[in-house]
């Protein structure tokens, strides 16, 4: 990924700092800057989740592309954030130990290197809610 | 004016390694090893944990432990001897990661195993003129040790973040001491992956001349005693170390016991008296008195004395405790600790 990219997205990544329309109450994430259903209407303002959610559905990675690849085998899943909005994460667990409908909660840890001498990318995962 | 702790925060990885698995690799005794080190087993970071988001995670359960406004920690110190980047600080990721940023200024320092208690006079010092409001000062290793030398078999991962301000004290630093000369007992080359160290010449020279030298230094300065404390806690590079410095210095088991972690833990390096403090801040009750001297090779000693005040039982279950953090521990095996620790 490329700084710059990484860079503008790191309060989302770092904090799940999305948004939330004050007209119908919705939240967003990632962050939207017009609120679809209230359009001109509505609101749009930065609102930092809780980090609690549940599992909606998930995958096990055995397969992984370039740079995930000593980590398998790790849980990919859809995450429904207790505010609504669904987010796709890593979920740090035995995968054995995953269960829809498995509340978690948001944990900070390296997401990706870009090799041995390039930037270190963190971010947000999940593990199962202690 | 007081100056003290008003927060405190632990990180402690899930995964562990025995001696026995280490000493099965390396043909050594783990009998012997276990009766040489009073270590039983260590903690190893996950293989997307380090320096860096163990300082987060220990940040963050100090801000949730008393709820303070991130936005009112003028500075952040981050103490380690395992920095993710040699350039780019891990503090700015810290403040990022609690919500601190921008309006303050942050650092990384480096001490060997007394960065982290160094961070807390910088704060201290700014607190006392005013500049801040509150500082937050963490130590954090995931510690480094060449696969088969005998630091491998403590050499540990963890971090301990502690706010440090003026009002709503758990403790109060009553004054802190410190001794420091030019000793090459332990050090990393640049671009080296891991330390070197002089053998027994850690021993008395460095470990115990600095711990002695800062610890009486300031007991005499306030004119106390060791009677005078109820807990006592030294830099913890193994578990025969702080009992013999204690024992030297006039304290006895039951004083230093609830803050000896080491055997289950480990040697965490720039965390190791800062997680052993809060295990003590974990039990200890109103007007209980704490010494806490750490240890840095290089060499120097930092020396704290601090007493409990009101307010602590009702933020101490806000986050996690020590003895929590030690529980549900996974074991590795040598080939997975290894995986772990990047080493292949």
């Amino acid at each position: 990924m490329a700084v710059p990219r990484f860079w503008r997205n790191i309060p989302a990544r770092y904090n799940l700092i999305g948004t939330k329309c004050l007209t119908c109450e919705k939240c967003y994430f990632p962050p939207r800057t017009t609120c679809p259903a209230c359009r001109r209407a509505g609101k749009i303002e930065m609102h930092k989740f809780e980090g609690i959610g549940e599992v909606v559905t998930y995958t096990v990675i055995h397969s992984a592309s370039e740079g995930f690849d000593r980590q398998t085998p790790y849980v990919l899943a859809i995450i429904r954030l207790d505010e609504g909005p669904c987010m796709t994460a890593q979920i740090v667990c035995d995968p054995n130990e995953i269960e829809i409908g498995m509340k978690v909660q948001s944990i900070f840890r390296k997401i990706a290197e870009e090799g041995p001498d390039g930037v270190i990318c963190y971010g947000t995962k999940f593990a199962p809610k202690r | 004016m007081s100056i003290g702790i008003t927060s405190y925060g632990v990180y402690i990885p899930r995964y562990r390694i025995k001696v026995e698995e280490i000493a099965r690799v390396w043909g050594d005794d783990p009998e012997n090893i276990k009766r040489g080190l009073g270590v039983c087993e260590k903690s190893v970071p996950d293989m997307d944990e380090d320096t860096a988001t163990i300082a987060v995670e220990a940040a963050r359960n100090a801000i949730r432990r008393n709820n303070t406004n991130p936005k009112e920690v003028g500075a952040i110190y981050v103490g380690s001897e395992s920095h993710p980047y040699v350039v780019k600080p891990t503090a700015t990721i810290v403040a990022e990661a609690i919500g601190a940023t921008p309006y303050l200024t942050a650092a990384d320092f480096e001490f060997a195993c007394k960065a982290g208690t160094a961070a807390i006079q910088a704060c201290m010092g700014e607190v006392a003129a005013g500049f801040i409001e509150y500082g937050m000062a963490i130590g954090s290793d995931v510690s480094q040790a060449a696969p088969g030398d005998a630091l491998e078999y403590t050499a540990a991962a963890g971090g301990a973040a502690y706010i440090i301000g003026k009002k709503n004290l758990i403790a109060e630093i009553e004054d802190t001491f410190s001794f420091t000369t030019d000793t090459p007992d332990f050090w990393r080359r640049e671009g080296m992956s891991y330390p070197l160290h002089g053998g027994r010449f850690t021993g008395e020279p460095a470990y115990f001349r600095h711990i002695v030298s800062a610890t009486k230094g300031l007991m005499e300065k306030i004119d106390v005693k060791p009677g005078d404390y109820d807990f006592v806690v030294f830099h913890q590079p193994n578990g025969k170390f702080p009992i013999r410095v204690a024992k030297k210095l006039g304290f006895t088991k039951e004083q230093i016991q609830p803050g000896l972690i080491v055997p289950t833990l480990g040697n965490t390096y720039s965390a190791s008296s800062l997680i052993s403090l809060a295990a003590v801040l974990d039990e200890a009750e109103q007007g209980s008195r704490i010494l806490m001297t750490s240890f840095g090779s290089g060499a120097g000693s930092d020396s704290f004395s601090m007493v409990i005040t009101e307010g602590i039982d009702e933020m101490r279950d806000k986050a996690p405790t020590v003895q929590e953090l030690l529980k549900g521990a996974r074991y590795l095996d040598y080939a997975l600790y290894a995986k772990h620790k990047g080493v292949m």
